[in-house]
C-alpha cells in the first residue's frame, strides 16, 4: 500500500467528521461564497420591483411615522456577538452611563444612576422581510431638560457639568424648556414613543434592521444576531460614542456604507416603478461634473408622472426589474439631456436620487419618503450592506 | 523564632545574596561594630585567615543588629544616662545593614512593630521605617500586625503617610496577600482622610480584585469624587473599577494623561534594585493594568482608532448583562476562568485553554502572541468568525486604494499590513479575511503602494485548489506582472516561490498529521498534487513570457531559477509526490546563458532533478504496486532529453545532435565552423574567461593562448580549477551525470523497467 495512502481505521476517525463540520466548514463556505461572488457579476442582474409587505402591516405606524421623512446615514454593521433581545433594558443603562462618561472626560459615573441624558432602546415588531430576520430595533438618545428637584447632591453635580462643558457637541443639544415638573425615573414602556415625551428631546437615533438578510443569516451561528443595516440621524461625534459602545460589548463592527452610481442607477429605476398614488416630490437626479476649480453640479428634474411613462415603456417583465432595463432607463434619461443640452451626462458621476418614494446620496445618506414602500427599499440596502460585509 | 535561629538565617541569605563582592560588604560591616565593646573581639581574631575573618565578621554584624533589635524591642530605658548615644548606635547599625542587605522579614515584623506603636519619637519612626527594606521578602503577618497598629492610632499622620507610601513600594516583595486583601475594607475607609488618600488608593489599586468591587464601594467613590472633583488617584481606581465590574460604573480616562499616582518607590529607589537583584528568581510579576483612555474619537475618518488593533480586555460586559444582582453561582464561574491580563506565559495559556476568558474584542489577539497560538489551535467557531469579520472588514476600511486620493494613511495602513504579517509568519498559516482581502483589492491595485506587503499576504495565501484561485487572483496579478517593470516581476516570483513553499510544508504536515484534510476543497492527495503542478506550470508560463519581454534578462532568470530550486525537490525535501521540471524556455536560457552563475545554478538544479527521480524510482521499485502518484514515463523522457543536451553541450561537444536537434544544414548556414564544441566548458561563452584565467595561470606570460589546448590530463586539471572557483553546481552535475571514462556519456535515467 502507498504510504500516501489515507489510513481507513484510526481510532480517532469516529470523530473526525464532527471537528471536520465544527473547524474548517463555516469559514471554508464563507471564502467559496467570497469567491464566487467576485468571480461573477457583484449584482445579481434582476431584482423585485418593491412590493408592500405582509410584515409591514403589524409595524406600529407611529413608529413607521417616525422613521420616515428623515435624513439617515447607512452603515453596514458585522453579527452582533451575544446580543440578546431580553437585555434591551440593561443595555440602555450601560450605554446610557457609558456616554455620560465619555461627555465629561475623567468624571466617573455609576450604571444606572439618572443622568440628563437618556437612552432607550426599543424593538421596531414586525420590520422584517421574512420570518428568519432578527428583529429591528431602535435606539434613541434624549436630553432631558435640568431637573429642579433632584435626589441627590452627585446627581446636580453631573448635570452641572455638564450644561457647563465645553464640549461643543453638548452645546449643541438644545435643551428643552424647563417645565418645572420634576419627571421621577419615567420607564417609558416599549410601545410608547419616547418622541411624544414632552420633557425629552430626542438629540440622536439610529435603528439596526436586517430585511431579506437570508444569505447573511445562512453563514452565521445563533450565537450572532444579524442586523447589518445600520442607520443614524444625529451628530457624528454620538454616532462615534454609541458605535464604539457597540463595537465594544458585540465585538462588531462598524463601517459607513456608501452607495456608488451604479448601485443610485438601480435605486432610480426601482424607485420610479413603485406605484406611488400621489407623488410628493419631482423624481430628481444629480449629477457631479469633477472638474476645477471647483465641480459642477447638473441637477435634473423630472415630473414623477413622466418618469413612470417613460419606465413603463421600457419595461417588459412584470414585477421584476432588470440590468438591461436599468441601463435603458438610464440612457433615455441621458440621450434626452443630450439632446436639449449637448452634454454626455454618461461622463458624468450619478451622486444623487430622489423619487417621491425615497432619495439617496452616494454618501450613503438616506430619506425614505414613502410608507408603502419602506420595507422594499430597506431590503435593497440591506443587500448592499451584506455585500460590504460579506 | 529564637534569636539564635533568627541570627543563622540572616547569615544564610548574606551568603547566598553576597556571592563575589562580600569582600566590600564585610568591610562596611567590620566598620559598623568597632564600637568599644567589640574591640577585644577583633584584635583576638586578627590573625585569623582571611575567609574566616569575614564570616567572622558577618557574625559581629550580626550581633550588632540584634542588639540593636533587643534594645528597641525592650523600648527606651529611661535610667540610661546616655541614651540618645546608645539610641543612634542602634539606628546606625540598624540603616546601615538595611541598606546594605536588606532586612530578614522577622526583623522587620519587629521593627516595624515599634516604628508603628509609638514607643519611640516621630523621627525615630520615621527613621526605622524608611529603613524597612526587605533582604528578600517581608512577610504578610508583619504588615497585618502593623496595619493593626494604625488602627489604635498611636502613631502621627506623617508616620502613617510614610507607612503607606513604604507598603506601595515595598507591595511586590509581601510574600502573600491574602490576608491583606481581607482588610481591604480597612484601607477602603481611610480613603475618608485626605492626607492618606493618595496614597491608599494607590495601594487599592495593587489590591483591589474583582470579588472587592461591590455596589456600595463604587457609591462611595463616586461620592468622594463629588467632593474632591478630579483627582487623577481616585481616577485611576475608579477606571480599574469600571475594568472588573462595567456593569456599575463608567469612566472615560482622558486621552493625555498619563501619571496618575504620586511616586512613593523614590524614597527606596536604589534599595527596591537591590532587592530585585537579590531575588532573582522568577518572582510573579505583579497584576499591573493598562490604564488606557477608552478609544472614542469622534474624527471626521473614523472612530475606533487610537490603533487600528483595539486594546485587550476581557469580555465582562456580556456575561453580567441582564443580571443585576450577581448570583452565587455566577461569582463562583467567574472566579474558574482565567483572566486575560494574566496570561503571561505559554504554560500559562496552557494550563487554562479551557477557561480562558476571551477578549471583548476578538481582534485585539493581533498583537498578543499568546492569544494567536489560542486562535490557531481553537476550533470554537464563533472565536473565528469574530476574528474574520474584524480583520475583513479592518482591512477594507483602512485599504487605501479603496479611497480615491486618500494616501495620507498609508503609513498606517502599511504598519498594520505588517502587524498581520508578523502574525501569519509566526503561526505560519495564512488568514482567511486576507485572502478575501485580496481577492477583493487586487483588481484595484496598482502593483505600487504597499507592494512588498501585498505581494507577502499572496506567498501566505492558505492551500486551494489552483484552479479555482487562478481566476481570482492569478489572472488579475498576470495582468500587472506583464505590465511592470523587472523589479516587480522578480518580487512576483519571489512571492510566488515563497506561496509554493508554503503549501508544500502545509500539504506534507497535513499528510502526516491529518489523513483527511480538513480543506473540503480538495480531499485527496491526487487532487492537492494537481493543484500543486497546475502552480508550477503557471510559473513556468509566466517566466517564459516574462523572459521574451525583458530580453533574457540575467537577473530575472535569476529569481526564475530560484523557484525552480524549490520545485526539483520536493520529492525528498517535502515527501510529496511531485517532479515537475522546468519548460524549455527556461532551460535552454539557462543554459544558453552568459553567466557563469546561471549556468552553475542550472546545473545544481538539474542535479537535485536528478537525485529526487531516481529516489522516485527506488521507492516504486521498492514498493512494487503501481500507485496512482508514479510518475509518468513522460516526466523521465523530458529529464533525460534535457541531460542528453546539457551533456551534449557541455563535456561530449555532440550539441545539436541528441536533445535540441538543428538540422546541420542551418548550422553551417550560420558560418561557424567550429559549432561542435563551441558550447562545452571551455568554449562555452560563460566559460571561456575561466578556461583563459586558467591557461594563464599556468603560463603567465604566454602571449596568445589557445583554449583548445586544453584536453586530456589538462582537462580534468581544468575542471579542478573550475570547482575551486566556487562552481559547486556545476562539480555535482558532472559527479553525479558524467561518466568519467574513456567514451564520457551522458548517464540518463532508465525509465523503461517498468512500463
Amino acid at each position: 500500500m502507498d504510504s500516501y495512502d489515507v489510513p481507513e481505521s484510526t481510532p480517532s476517525a469516529s470523530s473526525r467528521p464532527e471537528d471536520y463540520f465544527v473547524g474548517a466548514t463555516p469559514l471554508q463556505k464563507r471564502l467559496e461564497s467570497i469567491r464566487k461572488q467576485t468571480s461573477f457579476i457583484p449584482t445579481p442582474p434582476r431584482r423585485k420591483v418593491p412590493q408592500c409587505s405582509q410584515l409591514q402591516e403589524d409595524v406600529d405606524p407611529q413608529k413607521v411615522a417616525f422613521l420616515l421623512h428623515k435624513q439617515w446615514t447607512l452603515y453596514s454593521l458585522t453579527p452582533l456577538y451575544k446580543f440578546s433581545y431580553s437585555n434591551l433594558k440593561e443595555y440602555s443603562r450601560l450605554l446610557n452611563a457609558f456616554i455620560v462618561a465619555e461627555k465629561q472626560k475623567g468624571l466617573a459615573v455609576e450604571v444606572g444612576e439618572d443622568f440628563n441624558i437618556k437612552v432607550i432602546f426599543s424593538t421596531l415588531l414586525g420590520m422584517k422581510g421574512t420570518q428568519r430576520d432578527p428583529e429591528a430595533f431602535l435606539v434613541q438618545g434624549l436630553i432631558l431638560s435640568p431637573r429642579l428637584e433632584c435626589s441627590g447632591t452627585i446627581l446636580a453635580y453631573c448635570n452641572l457639568c455638564l450644561l457647563g462643558s465645553s464640549d461643543p457637541s453638548t452645546l449643541a443639544f438644545q435643551v428643552a424648556g424647563t417645565t418645572g415638573a420634576c419627571h421621577h425615573t419615567r420607564i417609558l414602556s416599549k410601545s410608547q414613543l419616547p418622541s411624544e415625551n414632552r420633557e425629552g428631546k430626542v438629540l440622536w437615533t439610529g435603528w439596526f434592521c436586517c430585511i431579506f438578510g437570508d444569505s447573511l443569516l445562512e453563514t452565521v451561528s445563533e450565537d450572532f444576531t444579524c442586523l447589518p443595516l445600520f442607520l443614524a440621524n444625529g451628530a457624528e461625534s454620538n454616532t462615534a460614542i454609541i458605535g464604539t459602545w457597540f463595537q465594544k460589548t458585540f465585538d462588531c463592527y462598524f463601517s459607513p456604507l456608501t452607495i456608488n452610481a451604479f448601485n443610485l442607477s438601480w435605486m432610480a429605476a426601482m424607485w420610479t416603478a413603485c406605484k406611488v398614488d400621489h407623488y410628493v416630490a419631482t423624481t430628481e437626479f444629480l449629477w457631479s461634473v469633477p472638474c476645477s476649480p471647483q465641480s459642477l453640479d447638473i441637477s435634473y428634474a423630472i415630473h414623477p408622472e413622466d418618469a413612470k411613462a417613460l419606465w413603463d415603456s421600457i419595461h417588459k417583465t412584470p414585477g421584476e426589474v432588470t440590468q438591461e432595463e436599468v441601463d435603458l432607463f438610464m440612457d433615455c434619461l441621458y440621450s434626452h439631456f443630450h439632446r436639449h443640452f449637448k452634454i454626455h451626462l454618461s461622463a458624468t458621476r450619478l451622486v444623487r436620487v430622489s423619487t417621491s418614494v425615497a432619495s439617496a446620496h452616494t454618501d450613503g445618506k438616506i430619506k425614505i419618503l414613502c410608507h408603502k414602500y419602506l420595507i422594499g427599499v430597506l431590503a435593497y440596502l440591506t443587500e448592499l450592506a451584506v455585500f460590504q460585509i460579506e | 523564632m529564637s534569636p539564635q535561629k533568627r541570627v543563622k538565617n540572616v547569615k544564610a541569605q548574606n551568603r547566598i545574596s553576597q556571592g563575589s563582592n562580600s569582600f566590600q560588604t564585610t568591610l562596611s560591616a567590620w566598620k559598623v561594630k568597632q564600637g568599644p565593646s567589640n574591640s577585644k573581639n577583633i584584635s583576638k581574631h586578627g590573625q585569623n585567615n582571611p575567609v574566616g575573618d569575614y564570616e567572622h565578621a558577618d557574625d559581629q554584624a550580626e550581633d550588632a543588629l540584634q542588639m540593636a533589635v533587643e534594645y528597641f524591642e525592650k523600648g527606651p530605658v529611661k535610667t540610661s544616662q546616655n541614651k540618645d548615644k546608645t539610641l543612634e548606635k542602634h539606628l546606625k547599625t540598624v540603616e546601615n545593614v538595611a541598606w546594605k542587605n536588606g532586612l530578614a522579614s522577622e526583623e522587620i515584623d519587629v521593627l516595624l512593630n515599634i516604628a508603628l506603636s509609638g514607643k519611640f519619637g516621630n523621627a525615630v519612626n520615621t527613621r526605622i521605617l524608611k529603613c524597612m527594606i526587605p533582604a528578600t521578602v517581608i512577610s504578610q503577618d508583619s504588615v497585618v500586625k502593623a496595619v493593626s497598629w494604625l488602627c489604635v492610632d498611636k502613631c502621627s499622620g506623617s508616620t502613617k503617610v510614610l507607612f503607606y507610601r513604604w507598603l506601595v513600594a515595598m507591595f511586590d516583595f509581601i510574600d502573600r496577600k491574602e490576608q491583606i486583601n481581607l482588610l481591604y475594607s480597612f484601607f477602603f475607609a481611610s480613603l475618608q482622610d485626605d492626607a492618606l488618600c493618595p496614597y491608599v488608593c494607590h495601594l487599592l489599586y495593587l489590591l483591589t480584585k474583582k470579588e472587592n468591587v461591590k455596589p456600595f464601594r463604587v457609591r462611595k467613590l463616586l461620592d468622594l469624587q463629588a467632593k474632591m472633583g478630579m483627582q487623577p488617584h481616585l481616577q485611576a481606581l475608579l477606571s480599574l473599577y469600571k475594568f472588573f465590574a462595567p456593569a456599575l460604573i463608567s469612566v472615560s480616562l482622558p486621552v493625555r494623561k498619563k501619571i496618575y499616582f504620586k511616586n512613593s518607590e523614590n524614597l527606596w529607589k536604589m534599595a527596591l534594585l537591590a532587592v530585585k537583584q537579590r531575588n532573582q528568581g522568577p518572582s510573579p510579576e505583579p497584576l499591573k493594568l493598562m490604564l488606557g483612555p477608552a478609544n472614542v474619537r469622534p474624527l471626521k475618518r473614523k472612530w475606533n482608532s487610537l490603533s487600528i488593533i483595539p486594546v485587550l480586555n476581557s469580555s465582562s460586559y456580556t456575561k453580567e448583562c441582564g443580571k443585576k444582582e450577581m448570583s452565587l453561582s455566577d461569582c463562583l464561574n467567574r472566579s474558574g476562568s482565567f483572566p486575560l491580563e494574566q496570561l503571561k506565559s505559554f504554560p500559562q495559556l496552557l494550563q487554562n485553554i479551557h477557561c480562558l476568558e476571551l477578549p471583548s474584542q476578538m481582534g485585539s489577539v493581533l498583537n498578543n502572541s499568546l492569544l494567536l497560538h489560542y486562535i490557531n489551535c481553537v476550533r470554537d467557531e464563533p472565536v473565528l468568525l469574530r476574528f474574520y469579520y474584524w480583520l475583513s472588514q479592518t482591512l477594507q476600511e483602512e485599504c487605501i486604494w479603496y479611497k480615491v486620493n486618500n494616501y495620507e494613511h498609508g503609513k498606517e495602513f502599511t504598519n498594520f499590513l505588517d502587524t498581520i504579517i508578523r502574525a501569519e509568519c509566526f503561526l505560519q498559516e495564512g488568514f482567511y479575511s486576507c485572502e478575501a482581502f485580496l481577492y477583493k483589492s487586487l483588481p484595484l491595485w496598482d502593483g505600487l503602494c504597499c507592494r512588498s506587503q501585498f505581494l507577502q499576504l499572496v506567498s501566505w495565501i492558505p492551500f486551494s485548489s489552483f484552479s479555482e484561485v487562478k481566476p481570482l487572483l492569478f489572472d488579475h496579478l498576470a495582468q500587472l506582472f506583464f505590465t511592470s517593470t523587472i523589479y516587480f516581476k522578480c518580487s512576483v516570483l519571489q512571492s510566488l516561490k515563497e506561496l509554493l513553499q508554503n503549501w508544500l510544508l502545509w500539504l506534507s504536515m497535513d499528510i502526516h498529521m491529518k489523513p483527511v484534510t480538513n480543506s473540503p476543497l480538495e480531499t485527496t492527495l491526487g487532487g492537492s498534487m494537481n493543484s500543486v503542478s497546475k502552480l508550477i506550470h503557471y510559473v513556468g508560463w509566466l517566466s517564459t513570457t516574462a523572459m521574451r519581454l525583458e530580453s533574457n534578462s540575467t537577473f530575472l532568470l535569476h529569481f526564475i531559477l530560484d523557484f525552480y530550486e524549490k520545485v526539483c525537490d520536493i520529492y525528498i525535501n517535502y515527501n510529496l509526490p511531485l517532479v515537475v521540471l522546468f519548460p524549455p524556455g527556461i532551460f535552454y536560457s539557462a543554459l544558453l546563458s552568459l553567466d557563469t552563475s546561471i549556468l552553475n545554478q542550472l546545473c545544481f538544479i538539474m542535479h537535485r532533478y536528478r537525485k529526487n527521480l531516481t529516489a522516485a524510482k527506488k521507492n516504486e521499485l521498492v514498493q512494487k504496486t503501481k500507485s496512482e502518484f508514479n510518475f509518468s514515463s513522460k516526466t523521465y523522457q523530458e529529464f533525460n532529453h534535457y541531460l542528453t543536451s546539457m551533456v551534449g553541450c557541455l563535456w561530449t561537444s555532440k550539441p545539436f545532435g541528441k536533445g535540441i536537434y538543428i538540422d546541420p544544414e542551418i548550422l553551417e548556414k550560420t558560418g561557424v565552423t567550429e559549432y561542435k564544441n563551441s558550447l562545452n566548458v571551455i568554449h562555452h561563452p560563460s566559460f571561456l574567461s575561466y578556461a583563459v584565467s586558467f591557461l594563464l595561470q599556468e603560463s603567465p606570460e604566454e602571449r596568445t593562448v589557445n583554449v583548445s589546448s586544453i584536453q586530456g590530463k589538462k582537462w580534468s586539471w581544468y575542471l579542478d580549477y573550475l570547482f575551486s572557483q566556487g562552481l559547486q553546481g556545476l562539480k555535482l552535475f558532472i559527479r553525479s551525470s558524467v561518466h568519467h571514462s574513456s567514451v564520457p556519456r551522458a548517464e540518463g535515467i532508465n525509465y523503461n523497467n517498468q512500463y
